[in-house]
């Protein structure tokens, strides 16, 4: 497997356009959590036109909603959950300058669309492997809607967060190209 | 007729929820280090790796080895010569899931359905009770994600669809559930009884140990049959592309009514947990 690349949040468009489907990339910086409620609010601000909670350009959003942090944790388990159910929101959010979402399984054609006419990028981290990703967090804050529990928005400061460029801003999707090179 | 009392059972259910949760069972591990060998994706090599390092961390620790500490699914088969006494039995369930998901710091996932409002502790537990002869209390919780749950189905086929439109539906199911379910996933599937029946049975399949074949042959042929189709996908770990889509396919058949072939396929993913004990 090639070498990482490392990036420091936020992105601009020229980090997101050097990216290729099946990159390996380490996250440094800050990066925000949302999951379905959180989108589901920021989306109907957006329709409202009233302002965000949080700065969305040049920001990466990982799909996640914690485990509880044990007392000494930083944060409780913290892999990403299914992506898919944004995409009903994505599109939106890419359009005013979201450059990248982190989670896991396929995204629809609008949002591959709208990754490559705004340039922004699709990330997977490893379903399921919540404790290792933890790790990689260095710091944890509740920023909005701390009424939704698990699924809040928290600011999130990353130390080399593991990914893979799945969708690329050239419209590659390394869930097809993976999945052709080894079918039988 | 032997009794037993309703705190018991609490205590049992809430060490099973931390302790699935925390403690990935020797059975998957070693599926683990079968898929790091088999794989032939070094990407798909990595995830395995990271898996294994993932359950170390959650088990070293004591913390969840998956943040989607599920919907707490509860099997319990009860001794037809047990009373339960000094307390209610589904309150009792129910109070050990409560306590197992705040004092193991375990996400509560459980929320009402229009509002989306969490109801804060997890409760209620999907209880599934069975009679059995005995004086004893086998009880069986297995934690289930909403990622490889969404991934789930349930299908009325033809008996006209035969084995090979079976085995096609269950096979083509996996593939457009893809990267979803967070493969490398464990895969049960029902075959037969009712509409409700046939869910159950596949979500039972689960429970066997992983790679445990089915006792009788003819189903133990089709297990095998559909894994090696499965793994023919090229799906892979993560759906990144590689040779172990899934670690195993459990299969569970009953009769089913002269008009009918249903089917269900349960997925889980590979954090294919469940912790049982007896009372």
């Amino acid at each position: 497997m090639s070498e990482a690349i490392r990036l420091k949040t936020p992105l601009s468009d020229a980090d997101v356009e050097k990216l290729k489907a099946g990159d390996k990339v380490f996250l440094n910086g800050v990066i925000y959590t949302g999951r379905d409620a959180a989108h589901k609010r920021l989306y109907d601000l957006l329709m409202e036109g009233k302002p965000l909670p949080i700065e969305v350009k040049g920001q990466v959003i990982y799909y996640v909603g914690p485990a509880p942090a044990k007392p000494g944790q930083v944060i409780g388990s913290a892999g990403p959950t299914t992506s898919g159910r944004m995409d009903a929101y994505s599109p939106k959010l890419i359009e005013i300058g979201l450059k990248g979402m982190i989670g896991k399984g396929m995204r629809k054609k609008e949002v591959v669309e709208a990754m490559k006419k705004y340039k922004a990028v699709y990330f997977a981290a490893t379903g399921g492997a919540g404790a290792l990703l933890a790790k990689a967090i260095k710091k944890a804050q509740v920023v909005a809607y701390e009424d939704l529990g698990p699924e809040a928005i928290n600011r999130l400061e990353v130390e080399n967060f593991p990914v893979i460029v799945v969708n690329d801003t050239k419209g590659n999707d390394l869930y097809e190209e993976g999945m052709r090179k080894y079918a039988r | 007729m032997r009794e037993i009392n309703a705190k018991q059972i609490t205590e049992a259910v809430k060490k099973l929820c931390i302790d699935a949760n925390y403690y990935i069972g020797d059975d998957v591990l070693a599926a683990f280090d079968r898929g790091e060998k088999v794989e032939e994706s070094p990407v798909g090599k990595e995830i395995f790796q990271q898996l294994k390092e993932n359950a170390r961390i959650a088990r070293e620790e004591e913390v969840a080895y998956c943040q989607d500490t599920g919907l707490a699914v509860v099997f319990v088969e009860m001794g037809q010569d047990l009373h339960v006494v000094g307390g209610d039995f589904n309150a009792a369930v129910n109070e050990g899931v409560r306590q197992g998901y705040q004092e193991g710091y375990l996400r509560k996932s459980a929320c009402h359905c229009f509002s989306r409002a969490n109801t804060k502790d997890n409760t209620p537990a999907v209880i599934h009770l069975e009679m059995v002869p005995g004086d004893k209390m086998k009880i069986t919780v297995a934690p289930k994600g909403g990622g490889s749950e969404n991934m789930s189905t349930v299908n009325m086929l033809s008996p006209s669809d035969g084995m090979e439109g079976l085995k096609k539906r269950v096979v083509d199911w996996v593939k457009q559930a893809g990267s979803n379910p967070c493969p490398p996933v464990v895969v049960g599937v029902g075959i037969g009884g009712t509409f409700e029946q046939t869910a159950l049975i596949a979500k039972k399949a689960l429970l066997r140990p992983l790679g445990q074949k089915n006792p009788d042959s003819q189903v133990a042929a089709v297990e095998a049959d559909l894994l090696t189709r499965i793994n023919n996908l090229g799906i892979g770990p993560q759906g990144l592309g590689g040779r172990i889509t899934a670690l195993a396919v459990h299969v569970e058949m009953i009769p089913c009514h002269i008009a009918s072939l249903p089917i269900a396929v349960n997925i889980n993913c590979h954090a294919h947990r469940h912790k049982e004990a007896v009372l």
